[in-house]
């Protein structure tokens, strides 16, 4: 593929967060019981974003927002790529909640499966969920699968990979091969 | 220590960068918050082994960094001198290879000779982390220290830091200076004439001999032991004379105009350089020193462990 091709633009991406506002509400009623938790370090501004939707649709709610780095529980420490630790910020106390996990892209389920283990050092919840922007369907190295999903790429290329432009005005989502 | 600047062992302070300290120091935050969560331990380090070495006796160093290497998920072995073959003449190159034959990927080493570790770094194959060799350095106390104020104060530039006592024999002191300095704090020395360095002002320090004078003057104040194990001679009169002019007390205190940060490296002789109602006081962050130990050498041994391939 040489062209990149445009996954998600600005009024793609806000539709698709309504629905996945709209999606939780259905699923989780006031959120008495449920934590959006954002993955660091890209997950963390979809996460917001959709926490300011769901206020805006349901301003009475006991929604509680975290914000999650999986870097001491990566599978790959010490193999060559060296990686900072972001901040983890959970300010409550996870036992017996719901947890949904934001990130934007889902790819071989490595972080996401790092990310659950770094979640479980703060207690044991109830239930988590996985909410995705794009998920890369056919590239998982894990068996790990996303409850909400934005887009979905089934592209088998391991040469591709997907770039989120994330500025307050403007959201795009490309996909693109790895020169580029 | 960053992917800009990799460096492979902790030898000392000396050789490290103000940004190789800030990115400890950020992961260290991490650490910490990671310490007082549920569940205090990553495995981050599972498939590493670590020796620690233990030349020279040592409970705090030692016990903070065994606990910092399980927190990580490592293995670990100890070894200490007074049980082992050194004490059969053997030399520290074969101690170490021997050691390193069985698979070990970091060292840990405390030893009573200046450069030791330095040394070592250059006949074995292995990462090194100095815990303190001599009267040279002690990087990681150096580290837990300047985080300890950063977390007290925000920020250790601009910071007035003395470090009161025995200066000649303490590789605390030194390694302090050069972190202090490189984060932009002031730092002054200050004890008896014999128990501080000739040409210490050399390395752009403050001297004083007057206690007062040095409280009044920093925001912070680190007193150090006596080191009557390293002291080939008399260099006082008497630790009664010492501890009256230069231990701190509740006394001298109270007569500052303004609140100051009171350290310790540990161990406390109680009486000594400080009084035991100074040492327990809410001007006291000992403990804090400590408990930021774990969390500083988590940090020093995750951002090495990284790098081993």
């Amino acid at each position: 593929m040489s062209q990149p091709k445009l996954l998600i633009n600005t009024l793609k991406l806000n539709l698709i967060i309504k629905r996945f506002a709209l999606q939780l509400i259905e699923m989780h009623g006031d959120f008495s019981q449920t934590a959006i938790i954002g993955l660091q370090p890209r997950g963390i501004s979809l996460a917001k974003k959709l926490c300011d939707y769901i206020n805006e649709l349901q301003p009475e709610n006991a929604l509680k927002y975290g914000e999650l780095d999986h870097t001491f529980f990566r599978d790959d420490i010490g193999r060559g790529e060296i990686f900072m630790p972001k901040k983890s910020n959970i300010n409550f106390s996870t036992e017996n909640l719901n947890i949904i996990l934001v990130d934007d892209v889902l790819y071989t389920g490595r972080s996401v499966r790092a990310s659950i283990d770094a979640l479980m050092s703060f207690g044991r919840p109830k239930q988590v969920e996985l909410m995705v922007l794009v998920d890369r369907r056919f590239q998982r190295e894990l068996p790990i699968s996303p409850n909400y999903v934005g887009v979905v790429v089934d592209s088998r290329s391991t040469g591709e990979h997907v770039k989120v432009e994330w500025t307050e005005d403007q959201q795009q989502v490309w996909l693109l091969s790895k020169k580029e | 220590m960053t992917a800009n600047a990799p460096i492979k062992h902790l030898l000392g302070i000396k050789g490290l960068s103000e940004s190789h300290i800030q990115t400890i120091f950020e992961t260290a935050d991490n650490f910490k918050s990671l310490l007082n969560s549920p569940v205090k331990k990553t495995p981050a380090l599972r498939d590493v082994t670590i020796a620690n070495l233990f030349f020279e006796n040592s409970t705090r160093t030692r016990v903070s960094f065994e606990l910092a290497e399980k927190r990580l998920g490592a293995d670990i072995i100890n070894f200490s001198s007074s049980s082992s073959s050194v004490k059969k003449g053997e030399t520290l190159i074969d101690t170490v290879n021997n050691i390193l034959s069985m698979k070990v990927d970091m060292v840990v080493m405390r030893h009573p000779a200046p450069g030791a570790c330095v040394f070592l770094s250059k006949h074995i194959d292995a990462q090194i982390v100095n815990a303190g060799d001599g009267t040279h350095e002690h990087p990681t106390q150096a580290l837990l220290d300047a985080y300890s104020i950063r977390e007290q104060y925000g920020d250790v530039a601009g910071k007035k830091v003395v470090i009161v006592g025995d200066i000649l024999h303490s590789r605390v002191a030194l390694s302090n200076i050069y972190c202090l300095q490189l984060l932009g704090a002031e730092v002054m020395v200050c004890g008896p004439a014999t128990l501080i360095p000739k040409h210490i002002a050399a390395l752009g320090v403050k001297v004083s001999h007057n206690l007062e004078e040095a409280l009044n003057w920093c925001d912070v104040a680190n007193m150090l032991r006596i080191q009557l194990e390293r002291q080939d001679q008399r260099y006082f009169p008497s630790l009664k004379e010492y501890s009256r002019l230069y231990g701190l007390t509740m006394e001298k205190l109270q007569r500052l105009q303004k609140e100051i940060c009171i350290m310790h490296p540990g161990p406390i002789n109680r009486g000594v350089e400080i009084s035991s109602d100074v040492a327990d006081s809410d001007q006291s962050i000992i403990l804090q020193q400590v408990e930021n130990g774990v969390a500083v050498r988590m940090a020093v041994l995750f951002l090495l462990g990284q790098q081993r391939l």
